[in-house]
């Protein structure tokens, strides 16, 4: 800290990157344009929460029969977290919009964010896949001793323990969505950053990229301490009794 | 018994292995109906998987089994209705970690059943209360004590009202003194009736509820007979060098 306060290019530095009338000035218009990356992370996140689920379940299925959708399920993981989550923005926003199918919608945005799903669920799949894989076989097996069928004991037993015990690499993947969200800007769509952009084109004052930056942590710091509250709620309501 | 009342399960010529390790090599065991059979044996005799093989939990390589005149290793037989009659309760007690006791009883009649949920929560209830765990409905597993997390996992297996009950070694992983808890619920079950197989280390367990006990040796059955044979003339000598390592170690 005092190192970079004494450093000879602070004062250029303070100027350029934390100058409070350029913050003031640009704040108001980039916090506008932060609910875009916050609707974009929303509506992903409900997306790539129930396709990554039923992507781990597919790899799960046992038996011969089932091979080729646990292979469809591999193959899809290994490509999506192969190829740079940039290339696969542009492939889409730019490929398929220029297609010009009709019905297919040109939005930018949409197809920024059905990247953003594509390659999110291929992560979140893996960390549902470890859960599932943590969860004891013998709790599915006394699930199945009594009857239950295999998705009934997925559904009720190993499912609701898999996701407990993947809340916090879970969380770990929702701030990484939060941010490249603003990769999205690269096709065009006015969210934070790309605002901050033209607000430092406009002032030749790299303030507002602090701003965008305050914007993310407001969000992302929060998330975590919710998550870590609910970890601990779950352990105390269902160990409560060992510890005493 | 097993002449005059009708066959609750019958198992013929049942082999087992796991890749190259022949686990069951040809059991032959029949259950009458009400009747209590305690298998006995050495780890990794093959009590095991013998029950985890009548429960359908382990498919099978030769043999058949029959419950109740039909026969559940056949091709084509949903393993989902089979199991719903058979209840089994395991070692490790196996309760669902994260559901209440009450709720941990009724997800099968729930969910394999059909039952509304208020219909399943007042017989398990009833259970719970008989045997002693109505105060415990609202807890979660890891909040009782072994022998009672046990005794909900039997109660979990007597609420799909099965016809025949399996316990796979129940009170092996108890403190001694919670085995006993634990026993009386299952003598208790043997004098109302329940059909029971039971793989145990409790020989005095055994001689006291046991109609008949099966002496495994190597994933056969070497020796059957009555408690009173078995334990006080066993004829094989790998029996009684069984009895005498049990009782060497003061287990009987």
């Amino acid at each position: 800290m005092v190192l970079v306060v004494r450093a000879p290019g602070w004062p250029d530095v303070k100027q350029s990157f934390l100058n409070r009338d350029v913050f003031d000035d640009s704040f108001p218009d980039i916090a506008r344009a932060f609910f875009v990356n916050v609707k974009i992370f929303l509506i992903a996140e409900v997306f790539i929460l129930v396709f990554a689920l039923f992507l781990a379940i597919l790899r799960g299925l046992p038996g011969p029969v089932f091979f080729p959708l646990r292979l469809f399920a591999t193959v899809y993981a290994d490509l999506f977290r192969g190829i740079p989550t940039i290339l696969v923005i542009y492939i889409l926003g730019f490929g398929v919009t220029a297609l010009q199918l009709p019905g297919v919608p040109v939005s930018p945005l949409f197809w920024g964010t059905v990247a953003l799903v594509l390659v999110y669920s291929a992560y979140v799949s893996e960390v549902y896949r470890a859960g599932i894989e943590s969860v004891h076989p013998s709790q599915s097996a006394a699930a199945r001793s009594l009857g239950l069928t295999h998705g009934q004991a997925l559904r009720f037993v190993v499912i609701p323990q898999a996701v407990r015990r993947v809340i916090p690499p879970l969380l770990n993947d929702f701030i990484g969505l939060q941010k490249d969200t603003a990769l999205v800007a690269l096709l065009g769509v006015v969210e934070a950053f790309r605002q901050s952009q033209i607000d430092v084109a406009a002032t030749f004052n790299y303030t507002p990229y602090i701003a965008t930056s305050i914007l993310f942590i407001a969000i992302t710091v929060p998330l975590a301490r919710f998550t870590d509250w609910l970890i601990a709620r779950d352990k105390r309501r269902q160990q409560a009794g060992r510890m005493a | 018994m097993s002449s005059t009342n009708a066959t609750a399960l019958a198992i013929e010529g049942l082999h087992k292995s796991f890749g190259k390790l022949d686990v069951l090599r040809g059991i032959d065991l029949a259950l009458a109906e009400h009747e209590v059979v305690c298998l006995i044996g050495a780890s990794g005799s093959g009590k095991s998987t013998l029950l985890r093989c009548v429960n359908l939990l382990e498919p099978i390589n030769a043999g058949r089994i029959v419950l109740h005149d039909e026969e559940i290793t056949a091709g084509g037989v949903d393993v989902n209705v089979v199991r719903r009659g058979i209840g089994i309760v395991f070692q490790s007690f196996n309760l669902f970690p994260h559901m209440s006791v009450v709720d941990n009883v009724t997800l099968g009649p729930r969910k394999a059943l059909g039952l509304p949920r208020e219909d399943a929560e007042r017989h398990a209830d009833e259970l719970l209360a008989r045997f002693g765990l109505a105060d415990k409905r609202g807890e979660y597993p890891d909040r009782l004590s072994g022998g009672q997390q046990q005794r909900v996992a039997i109660v979990r297996a007597l609420a799909m009202q099965p016809g025949l009950l399996l316990l796979d070694e129940v009170t092996s992983a108890l403190d001694p003194e919670l085995v006993a808890e634990v026993l009386e619920v299952i003598s208790e079950l043997a004098g109302e009736g329940m059909t029971m197989l039971i793989a145990t280390h409790e020989m005095s367990f055994a001689r006291d509820v046991a109609h008949r006990v099966c002496f495994l040796d190597e994933g056969v059955i070497l020796e059957e007979g009555p408690p009173e044979q078995i334990f006080g003339a066993p004829r094989e000598p790998r029996t009684q060098q069984f009895l005498q390592r049990i009782v060497r170690a003061g287990r009987l």
